[in-house]
């Protein structure tokens, strides 16, 4: 009697940790990648997809859309950071390219990595880059220069109700972490 | 069967007595909570006039989290699983609890987490600043070298928690004296059992949500920082995923010691025992599906703030049924203002309000206004205070005559409740009126207007502090000098814990004893 008992205790202990270990486990690498996709799917926080592979150019000229270049520092990042212009019409289906201009005012090395971010988020989805500077970090050397490209389509099938978009990046300075050539991060990047 | 305690310092060391055990997480929580208490009061110095008179903004930063840190897992967790450990095999009719050495190891561990959260106050560059909430990147990239002894600190909580939980699990599922079926069970147990499988469930997320941020800062990780394509706001879904279902850990036993206090003293049955069995476990299922109320103004689709919104909002039903039952078990009832009692009702009624202000919040485009202001502050405080811990304590005053064997004094436990009630009112209720004002929380300067209020709470918190004392005193002079207590203690009460002499004996149903 006092045997079965104690047999019962140890296997509902081990499944009571069983169950502790899986909430663990969901924590760490479930909910991270499902919060990216939830990202994805809904537009929230304006993310963009990844590189776009663009389809048959069919462009429709019969809609005008305003897109709107902002740049904006993170914190102390020195760098000089604007985008080659403010704002352009395009039409749907239409690749268009711009450059932003990246200056390091500085006398050391330093790499960067831009981080997008788009309003409305319900035009997230429908706004897509076939190149971007921020699919790479941007390493400028002291005192350097560089024109970055980035070339996007705004989808056909745009809602209706989207006449503006704005598409912004901030710049992190990453010159610590990629110096320190740390493995570990597995998470897919999306920018 | 019959040997006693060991002798001398062992036996609270290798103790594996679940009333041994409960006393201690209950003095380990008491301490806490006067620890808690001195970071609360050293708040409340600083507001008690505009301006910087007695902290540094970033020591004000401090005191602040480590309250928070303090209060929710070293004052009003451990205290509920020594209630439990005292309380739940008494009232099944259990020996001990299921594991009594993992029972132990579950609660050794606690003080040296505190230990080691407490030693970050020493520490260069000072201790967690960043709010009990620990946001990144607060807590990652701007967060002070110590963060990573709050960090483990926090895994052995976990540990602890999760470990008090499976015990209490598995003392109630298989431990029950013959014929105490589940739909027989008092209702601190049915509580303690859904809340130990909340802890289960959640505790873990909070664990991995500290690992991620311990991976973000020494590993060079990025699931919490933008640049290397993580979110910030990550952050705060997986901490409130954890954060919510935490808030009704700490009310759902609560709620089982007020449901056997009021009958006792009402002298009539609980109300709607079944329908306060289902409310418990509607509470806990709906604790997972409604965190990001807690986050309405981070930038969500409209479709979330309305679901959330609703969700939140759904949880005033089964808290509704509840407050129905305690009202009217004790309606028409032959009602006693005993001090378990006393504490008991101020619950209902100060819990309620809690809740309405909790309503108000949970309406989403209010919300934005409120957000992170005083008001958010006074009803959290609304709910943990006169919810949590005004329930210990009742508790406390309820079974502390079967702990000891000894009554403790009236007179000074009504005075510990009045100077509780006024002081908690005093340094709460004025909270409101500066949040609506637009008073923000954790900041350690404020605008004149808000004088008046601050000044009102401050001399609540510290006749609040003083209660406290008065009932440290009242234990304390209960257990070396009290009136001897009955079997029975109270006319009114009914349950297994009630059959067993007063003090229960170091052995209690050894052989189970018979449920009809």
């Amino acid at each position: 009697m006092a045997g079965e008992t104690e047999k019962a205790n140890v296997l509902l202990s081990a499944k009571l940790v069983a169950l502790g270990v899986a909430m663990f486990a969901f924590a760490i690498f479930v909910m991270p990648p499902l919060y990216d996709v939830f990202c994805e799917i809904t537009g929230l926080n304006g993310k963009t997809g990844a590189q776009y592979q663009a389809r048959e150019i069919t462009v429709d000229t019969s809609r005008e859309i305003t897109v709107q270049f902002v740049a904006t520092n993170n914190e102390a990042m020195p760098w000089v950071f604007e985008p080659g212009v403010k704002s352009i019409k395009v039409h749907p289906g239409q690749p268009v390219d711009v450059i932003y201009r990246a200056v390091n005012p500085t006398n050391r090395d330093m790499v960067a990595q831009a981080v997008p971010s788009l309003v409305p988020f319900k035009a997230a989805q429908f706004f897509h880059k076939t190149e971007c500077f921020c699919f790479n970090n941007q390493p400028l050397k002291a005192g350097e220069t560089a024109e970055l490209g980035l070339q996007f389509i705004v989808d056909l099938d745009v809602p209706k109700q989207v006449n503006t978009i704005t598409l912004s990046y901030t710049l992190f300075d990453i010159t610590d972490a990629t110096e320190a050539k740390v493995a570990g991060n597995n998470r897919a990047q999306t920018p | 069967m019959a040997h006693g305690p060991a002798k001398g310092i062992t036996r609270w060391l290798y103790t594996t007595n679940h009333k041994d055990i409960g006393s201690m997480y209950l003095w380990f929580s008491f301490l806490m909570f006067l620890l808690g208490g001195v970071f609360a009061l050293v708040i409340r110095a600083e507001l008690f006039e505009p301006g910087l008179q007695i902290v540094e903004p970033e020591f004000f930063n401090q005191m602040t989290t480590m309250h928070g840190l303090v209060m929710v897992f070293g004052a009003v967790m451990p205290a509920f699983v020594g209630l439990a450990n005292w309380m739940v095999p008494m009232m099944i009719g259990a020996p001990d609890m299921a594991l009594p050495r993992m029972n132990n190891w579950s609660f050794w561990i606690l003080p040296f987490a505190f230990a080691m959260l407490a030693s970050t106050l020493f520490m260069e560059g000072g201790a967690p600043n960043f709010g009990w909430t620990f946001y990144a990147p607060l807590s990652t990239t701007y967060a002070p070298p110590s963060v990573t002894f709050f960090i483990f600190a926090v895994h052995i909580m976990g540990a602890s928690s999760i470990m008090g939980a499976i015990n209490i699990i598995a003392t109630i599922l298989n431990m029950r004296a013959p014929g105490m079926t589940l739909m027989k069970m008092p209702l601190f147990v049915w509580t303690w059992l859904i809340t130990a499988y909340l802890l289960i469930a959640v505790m873990p997320v909070l664990a991995g949500v500290v690992t991620m941020m311990l991976m973000d800062i020494h590993f060079g990780t990025s699931f919490f920082s933008a640049a290397g394509g993580g979110d910030p706001v990550l952050f705060q879904h997986v901490f409130w995923f954890f954060g919510h279902p935490e808030v009704y850990i700490m009310i759902l036993p609560a709620f089982g010691v007020v449901s056997a206090i009021i009958p006792t003293f009402a002298r009539k049955p609980l109300f709607g025992y079944a329908s306060m069995v289902y409310a418990t476990a509607s509470i806990a299922f709906l604790s997972f599906i409604v965190w990001a109320h807690h986050m309405f103004t981070v930038g969500m689709p409209i479709a979330g703030e309305l679901f959330f919104m609703y969700a939140t909002m759904l949880i005033a039903v089964p808290t509704g049924v509840k407050v129905f039952n305690w009202v009217t078990t004790m309606f028409k009832g032959s009602m006693t203002f005993e001090t378990p009692m006393l504490f008991s009702v101020a619950f209902v009624i100060l819990f309620t309000i809690g809740g309405f202000s909790g309503l108000m919040l949970a309406i989403a485009p209010a919300d934005f206004q409120y957000h992170d202001t005083y008001f958010v502050v006074a009803h959290f405080h609304y709910v943990l205070v006169p919810g949590a811990i005004f329930s210990i304590t009742a508790g406390v005053y309820y079974w502390l005559p079967k702990w000891c064997g000894n009554m403790y004094d009236e007179t000074m436990g009504k005075m510990h409740f009045w100077m509780a009630f006024i002081g908690l009112n005093l340094t709460f209720f004025p909270m409101h009126f500066a949040g609506l004002a637009g008073m923000p929380r954790r900041i350690p300067d404020y605008n004149m207007m808000f004088a008046d209020w601050n000044m009102i709470s401050s001399v609540g918190a510290f006749l609040f502090g003083a209660a406290q004392l008065l009932f440290l005193y009242n234990v304390i002079a209960t257990i070396v000098s009290g009136k001897k207590a009955t079997d029975r203690v109270w006319e009114g009460s009914h349950g297994l814990e009630w059959t067993v002499p007063s003090p229960a004996p170091y052995h209690t149903f050894s052989t189970p004893p018979e449920v009809k």
